[in-house]
């Protein structure tokens, strides 16, 4: 063999500072956002729940329930979903956020990161933005999918970009909340679980669906706070979509784009300091 | 002790109610490749974890490359490379990946990182399943490129923790190659394992660890003369009544003799230069020997020495010695014949 196991070539990474700077966290996100996409690209059946989900929500609620629900202030129901349908595709898909990161806490790689001299929150980093692309994939499929089976808007291109952007921004800071989930989960598997007993009732009791006037009282009240209907009728109001919310006084009905705009920044403010101390606590020992 | 490039001075550990380490101290001088040994469960993993700055004891120090662990983790691993018991990589990413994956974390430029790991995947015999998941690899090859990602930075200490436990005598031998290739180049290396001869094989020191404490340390030979049970077994060209009584006096002790009268055996205290002196006196008394052989004690003989039981769960240790002894390269041959056995 050949001495270049050892032997370092001079006037290379040796002795360096030990702050990173802003280029290296960000060299260090995209090494790991890189490394997140591989991941995905090994097991396509990951995205089933950004690609084949979406459709099959689509159809199912189009045809299956659109004709039996009416739509106050009247409007077509496939208008009517499509925002709903794109708010509850990214907020379930949040869930990958746990499994992934659970995934790399429950195997050897993460003794690895840990003894590289990186800029250690460029894990979660990474898989944030990872998982934001494939949210965007999610955003794509739905559209498309709203196209075909008759959804139409009469805004402009900024105002449809803005719909989509809105919901976006929300589904990346739900995700942060989804890692705080899959940093304290002993198994991948109850890291999932997550999705069926959180994200699912958080997207449903909504006006994603269906318009919360049909509600129980007291239901239509959490409905009407819960910051998915915000985001879902600010996507509407963007898209000159049927938006039955507007006619209810609560205040985030009445300012949607602010309210999902400060619940957004809230979720964000609140889970992303939380996810790097839980990252720092599981991995001190 | 400013020469040493690894410290830890009264290492304690607890996980719950289980104690891991309880006071252990050693220090490897730079360039040296310091064994630490002991059976499964006396806290080797342990140590190691402290030192590279994956766990944090509850009491003693640690410094690496002159850093202090506690104080300058980050400093430290900007210094070390490491080989963790289960190899620490990404079963989804191919072995290149891997690599450029870990020299970019670190570091390095891109291509830089690129190149390095091209470099090592050849080392390492790896360029052809380079661009293979790394979950399809064998235990071998996981090994051999969780070793190149330890090297990848030119880390000046290294610390390879059981590098080839559950590997087959072949890759196993593999691995001590490119190990003995490190030693030499200036890299000092802690080196966990639970395998004597290994220790025997590669490190200049050797410290023995059981419950958490140290119970013996010293050279490979410094420790076997401890155990005093070298054995020594000569054969003759043709039966020689008078041999026996002509190394009687210098095995310093009971001489058995074969049946066929060819072949004289004693147990003795570990000498050196016995060899030499045998085959002089049997020369000289006009004897011919066929072959001569002292053969030292393993360092299970030591291990039962120093602590009257033998390695747990090693009941066919010394067996498993014998064969890996056998093939070994031709360093460890080499170290045997100037130790022991003439033709």
């Amino acid at each position: 063999m050949t001495p270049a196991i050892a032997q370092r070539p001079r006037d290379t990474a040796g002795t360096r500072l030990i702050t990173h700077s802003v280029a290296e966290r960000g060299k260090n996100v995209v090494s790991m956002t890189r490394r997140d996409l591989v991941h995905i690209s090994r097991e396509p059946m990951q995205l089933s729940d950004v690609t084949i989900q979406p459709v099959l929500f689509t159809v199912l609620f189009i045809y299956l329930f659109g004709g039996a629900i009416p739509i106050p202030g009247g409007g077509s129901y496939t208008e009517f979903i499509l925002a709903g349908l794109l708010a509850l595709n990214l907020v379930t898909s949040t869930m990958g956020t746990a499994v992934g990161l659970a995934t790399d806490l429950h195997e050897g790689i993460i003794d690895r990161f840990r003894v590289l001299p990186m800029w250690r929150p460029a894990v979660l980093v990474g898989r944030s933005l990872a998982d934001l692309l494939t949210a965007c994939l999610c955003a794509l499929v739905v559209a498309v999918t709203g196209l075909a089976v008759g959804w139409r808007t009469s805004a402009g291109p900024l105002r449809i970009i803005a719909g989509f952007a809105l919901v976006l921004f929300f589904a990346y800071s739900l995700s942060w909340v989804a890692a705080c989930v899959g940093l304290n989960s002993k198994s991948p598997e109850s890291a999932a679980s997550f999705g069926f007993i959180v994200l699912f009732p958080l997207a449903f009791v909504s006006n994603a669906m269906v318009p919360t006037q049909h509600m129980p009282g007291w239901l239509q009240a959490i409905a009407d706070w819960n910051p998915v209907s915000a985001v879902t009728a600010a996507a509407r109001q963007l898209w000159d979509n049927p938006n039955p919310s507007a006619s209810i006084a609560a205040w985030p009905m009445q300012h949607p784009i602010e309210a999902s705009l400060a619940w957004s920044v809230l979720i964000l403010a609140v889970a992303a300091p939380l996810a790097s101390r839980y990252f720092r606590r599981r991995t001190t020992e | 002790m400013g020469d040493s490039m690894i410290e830890a001075d009264g290492l304690f550990k607890s996980y719950g109610e289980t104690r891991a380490l309880a006071g252990v101290s050693f220090s490897v001088p730079a360039g040296s490749v310091l064994g630490l040994l002991g059976p499964n469960g006396a806290g080797k993993t342990t140590a190691v974890r402290i030192l590279t700055t994956l766990a944090l004891p509850d009491a003693g120090r640690a410094r690496v490359a002159g850093i202090d662990v506690l104080a300058h983790p980050a400093e430290v691993r900007r210094q070390i490379g490491v080989a963790a018991q289960d190899a620490t990589l990404d079963g989804l990413l191919t072995g290149r990946q891997n690599l450029v994956l870990v020299g970019e974390l670190s570091g390095m430029r891109t291509g830089q990182a690129r190149a390095r790991a091209a470099e090592l995947l050849e080392v390492f015999e790896l360029a052809d399943a380079a661009d293979r998941v790394v979950k399809g690899y064998s235990g071998g090859m996981r090994r051999r490129l969780d070793l190149a990602a330890s090297l990848l930075t030119w880390p000046p200490v290294l610390f390879l923790d059981e590098p080839t436990t559950g590997l087959d005598p072949v890759s196993r031998q593999r691995v001590w190659e490119v190990i003995r290739e490190l030693i030499g180049s200036g890299v000092t290396v802690l080196l966990t394992t639970q395998y004597l001869d290994e220790a025997d094989a590669l490190a200049d020191g050797i410290v023995v660890v059981n419950h958490g404490q140290v119970i013996a340390e010293g050279t490979p030979r410094a420790l076997k003369e401890r155990s005093r049970s070298a054995h020594v077994e000569v054969r003759l060209a043709e039966p020689g009544p008078r041999a026996a009584g002509v190394i009687a006096p210098l095995v310093g002790g009971q001489v058995s003799v074969s049946a066929d009268g060819l072949r004289l055996s004693a147990a003795v205290d570990s000498a050196p230069g016995l060899a030499t002196a045998l085959v002089r006196a049997l020369d000289q008394a006009g004897l011919l020997v066929d072959n001569i052989e002292v053969r030292q004690p393993s360092l299970d003989d030591v291990f039962f020495a120093l602590t009257g039981a033998h390695i747990p769960g090693d009941s066919n240790g010394s067996q498993a010695t014998q064969a890996t002894a056998a093939q070994a390269g031709p360093g460890g041959a080499a170290e045997r014949v100037s130790e022991g056995a003439w033709t």
